[in-house]
């Protein structure tokens, strides 16, 4: 039985307090890379590579070291050590196949050389002074001809590991079937066999890529970096120089994925290690959308079937992944587009997953909000929508009719983990009927199904679409997090945790969940977070795992605060610990004495048994309760134009209990915003060359204000046995549904299917005519 | 080359190279919520305003602001309460990563002047050249008619 907390229990967690650095934040104070000036610092430029596969003949800086260049690095002058920029634990899964700089060029923007100058204008006109000579190799731009036999081989570089067949360019491969697809297929009354496409998307984060780093005043190397991994960071950057550093994170300006791998960090401190100065990088828009990482651009095969009472057969999900020039995240990502998708219909007899994940001369992609689940799950629900329209069901109860509930598991959370074996589940809560039934509800499904889509005399239809998805909460067995407490004499907390905010308010929903136990309130808990030399280690904001994983390790360590200050307050009190409590700042004795926090430290630093009460707690989750969305889209369409303007899009999503209800309700937002960015809009456009075209704000297309019709979160009453106080991950899972629901709403307004994204509208006007006339 | 500029009511007189940018200039003094994220005047977060119209700071030459009024959001935030528009951000948790929001504040002052009672689609118009990538702009939206209702009622 899952316990319900009613909101009575809780003072603090499941309320809306205000961001810990939103005062700041809306006042513009200097918090974020660039904002920090180091005197003598230099400016760190990289030259890139105009060309998507060459090699470099020779490399001549010697007129480019002009009056304020300190110094040029090639690869020669850079260590020879291989690696990935991927940012993960370790052992690592994603192949070492990149070096800080090579003698070989493999996208058009990889790093040729490092220039440290006086200021950025001199480190710009040294950077045009370097003469290259280039041997220019034929290049893979086309993704699905990577594996074609005259393709050129893209790594062969002798020191790489890890990579599946690079001598066919592929840097990861992975397939897994339990029972048999074909012959239940055969045994089907429907089924589906298509093919659907899913973009490079760029995480156009407003904060670019940028580091600092610098030789602080006892000579230890100080890296101030925009990541989302301090200490993974910390630990690449050690196997590559052999120096210990400390890296700090300051605020950063969004990174959704981005700023996991490792950007910026190798150049400024090659640079310090070199000058022995300060060295500042700051990419620019242009290098952050062409030379930092892209989503996987995924091609899924769907074979799916089902009776004609609606029950689901068989699935089969075999895709092709882009992972561009270098391997980073190669299999993880293409993994969990079946291991956080599949598992949502857990009642079939047969499914298979399997594909190669190529490399090929374009910008690498790498970790992005979702991790590859809305590339699968926009096959995989589109195909169903398809399976369902086929039988004559409506789409919302063929779904939920097929899919997971509270109490049942699915074998694929056993067998398919990150990058190896998963772990065993027994889903625990899962409120997708709830989301499904009551969001038909009040999106009102039901009767807008009944309306007519098409309005022939204005040349406009409306369509109404359905999509479900899952996610999971950390890398079970893998991710840690831990989290310190420290008391002070004047009764506040300080919360030291290695979790990394990028934004998303995890140093919030931590001191609430800090304060809630301590009963205290979130003033009165000072966070200090990611810097790997005074918070203890966590894994970084990565596959939703901050609230779930850094969120028990903060409510374990207030547990065991809590423990600590009873036991001092009984020794003080000379009674036992069973009557005393802790209410509103204070220990409480059954016999009505009392005494404040900050009283108690007071007394425990300077006249009773003194000591400094501090704890520090670590946190390993075995499982990895999966958040469930149901999500629905109504589209507009200008029929003689092909435009689609999303008018409402409702989330009902049961991501256990929220933490911080607005906090959470702004995750889902985002992510179906920037979700319906990637079905629409969002493009990357190459030319012959290899060279991104949309490389900026004005090309790129990224949602702005008026492109976004009503979107709406309602949240499932739900709690997650295994959760800090019941919640469960919310901010990747937003992003799965908006693809497949509009595709389904295009669909179901025009009966045309849209099988890659985005959908631009000249595509669709064109179908439209076919159709239509 | 020498100019007189006003920033959030001090004067200046600074000596500036030619084809300098406002960005670049006030970044330099140390007005740092002046964000630079995008070089093609596509994102709005170096929005300031000059003599009280929201500007892209990127694309103003500094020369051009010779003898008038910058306003940066330095210039609209008070070290002891909050404006009603950065209060309202920070309850209807409009603000994620916060990058874009120094460029928000200025933008939706202006608005907020020029028109005390603006409805959603107003709002959305004005703040179009606004670039979030963190919210979906549906918080800044509700954050915006809550802080002109709070100003109505001042």
């Amino acid at each position: 039985m899952s316990r319900v907390l009613t909101k009575e229990k809780l003072n603090v967690v499941n309320t809306p307090v205000e961001k810990v650095d939103g005062k700041a934040l809306v006042r513009g104070k200097p918090v974020f890379t660039d904002d920090f000036d180091l005197p003598n610092a230099l400016t760190v430029k990289i030259l890139r590579s105009p060309h998507a596969h060459a090699i470099i003949k020779s490399i001549d800086t010697s007129a480019a070291m002009i009056e304020g260049v300190a110094c040029i690095l090639t690869y020669k002058d850079v260590p020879h050590v291989i690696y990935t920029r991927a940012g993960q634990g370790y052992p690592e899964p994603s192949p070492y196949d990149t070096f800080i700089l090579d003698k070989k060029v493999r996208y058009v923007g990889d790093a040729v050389a490092i220039i440290a100058a006086e200021n950025e204008n001199i480190a710009e006109r040294a950077m045009k002074l370097i003469k290259v000579d280039y041997e220019i190799l034929p290049a893979v731009l086309d993704y699905e001809h990577a594996q074609d036999p005259e393709a050129p081989v893209i790594h062969n570089e002798p020191e790489i590991s890890g990579a599946y067949d690079p001598k066919h360019n592929i840097a990861s491969h992975y397939e897994m079937e339990i029972g048999n697809v074909e012959e239940e297929l055969k045994k089907c009354d429907y089924t589906v066999d298509e093919v659907y496409y899913t973009p490079n998307q760029s995480h156009a984060m407003m904060e670019t890529h940028a580091a600092i780093s610098y030789f602080d005043p006892n000579g230890r190397l100080t890296v101030i970096t925009s990541t989302q991994v301090p200490f993974h960071a910390r630990r690449i950057l050690n196997r590559l120089f052999g120096v210990n550093c400390r890296v700090i994170k300051p605020r950063i300006g969004g990174g959704f994925g981005g700023k996991q791998a490792l950007h910026v960090e190798p150049y400024v401190v090659a640079v310090t290690l070199k000058t022995g100065r300060p060295a500042k990088c700051v990419y620019t828009r242009e290098e952050t959308m062409t030379a930092s990482n892209t989503r996987h651009a995924m091609r899924f095969r769907v074979r799916a079937g089902a009776m004609k009472d609606g029950t689901l057969k068989a699935i089969e999900l075999w895709g092709l992944s882009n992972t561009g020039a270098y391997g980073e995240h190669a299999l993880t990502v293409f993994m969990v587009a079946g291991s956080k998708t599949l598992p949502l219909y857990n009642k079939v007899k047969a499914v298979k997953f399997g594909g190669d994940v190529v490399y090929s001369n374009t910008e690498p992609a790498g970790a992005f909000r979702g991790y590859g689940a809305p590339q699968g799950m926009f096959a995989l629900d589109s195909a169903l929508d398809e399976l369902a329209r086929k039988i004559g069901m409506d789409p919302i109860t063929f779904k939920l009719k097929n899919s997971i509930r509270e109490g049942e598991t699915s074998p694929i959370f056993k067998i398919m983990g990150e990058g190896r074996e998963g772990v065993e589940q027994i889903i625990r809560s899962c409120k997708i009927e709830e989301c499904a039934i009551e969001g038909a509800k009040i999106f009102n499904w039901y009767e807008k199904i009944k309306k007519p889509r098409i309005d022939m005399k204005n040349k406009i239809a409306h369509g109404y679409g359905v999509a479900f998805a899952m996610q999971g909460s950390s890398i079970p067995a893998i991710d840690m997090g831990g989290a310190t407490l420290k008391m002070n004499d004047d009764g506040t907390f300080n919360l030291l945790v290695g979790a990394t905010d990028l934004g998303t308010g995890s140093d919030t929903i931590l001191a609430q969940i800090a304060a809630e136990v301590l009963h205290t309130t979130v003033d009165k808990i000072t966070v200090y977070s990611s810097d790997t030399d005074i918070t203890p280690f966590d894994k970084g904001a990565y596959a939703s795992s901050t609230t779930y994983v850094s969120g028990n390790a903060v409510k374990s360590a207030a547990e065991k605060m809590k423990k600590e200050i009873l036991k001092a307050a009984s020794e003080l009190f000379e009674k036992p610990v069973e009557l005393l409590d802790l209410e509103e700042d204070k220990v409480v004795c059954e016999d009505g004495r009392s005494i404040s926090f900050s009283e108690l430290q007071t007394k425990l630093f300077y006249t009773f048994n003194q000591r400094q009460l501090e704890v520090t707690e670590s946190f390993v989750s075995e499982v990895a309760p999966p958040p469930y969305l149901v999500s629905f889209a109504e589209v507009e369409i200008d029929m003689e134009t092909g435009k689609v303007k999303v008018v409402d899009f409702l989330n009902y999503i049961d991501c256990g209990v929220t933490i911080n209800p607005v906090l959470a309700r702004g995750q889902v937002e985002g992510a179906s915003a920037q979700g319906i960015g990637m079905a629409l809009f969002e493009d990357h456009i190459m030319d012959r060359n290899g060279r991104l075209i949309t490389d900026d704000f004005f090309t790129y297309k990224i949602p702005a204000r008026g492109d976004i019709g009503k979107i709406e979160v309602r949240f499932a009453k739900s709690y997650e046995p295994t959760g800090p106080f019941g919640a469960k991950s919310v901010s990747e899972i937003g992003l799965d549904t908006p693809g497949p629901a509009i595709a389904n709403a295009i669909y179901d307004a025009l009966g045309i299917r849209m099988r890659r994204l985005p959908i631009r509208s000249e595509e669709l006007f064109f179908e439209i005519r076919k159709k239509y006339g | 080359m020498k100019v007189n500029i006003k920033i959030n009511d001090r004067n200046y007189s600074i000596e500036i190279e030619p084809g300098e940018m406002l960005l670049e200039t006030l970044r330099k003094l140390g007005y740092k919520g002046v964000k630079h994220a995008c070089s093609t005047a596509s994102c709005g977060a170096c929005t300031v305003q000059i003599d009280g119209k929201p500007v892209l700071s990127c694309s103003t030459f500094t020369a051009a602001v010779d003898g008038h009024e910058v306003k940066t959001v330095e210039g609209f935030s008070n070290e002891g309460v909050l404006s009603e528009i950065q209060k309202a951000i920070l309850e209807e948790g409009a603000s994620q990563c916060g990058f874009c929001i120094p460029g928000l504040v200025v933008t939706a002052e202006a608005l907020l002047k020029e028109n005390p009672d603006p409805n959603q689609e107003e709002i959305i118009e004005y703040l179009k050249g606004n670039l979030c990538r963190c919210t979906g702009y549906e918080s800044q939206t509700r954050a915006i008619m809550k802080a002109a209702k709070a100003r109505r009622e001042r």
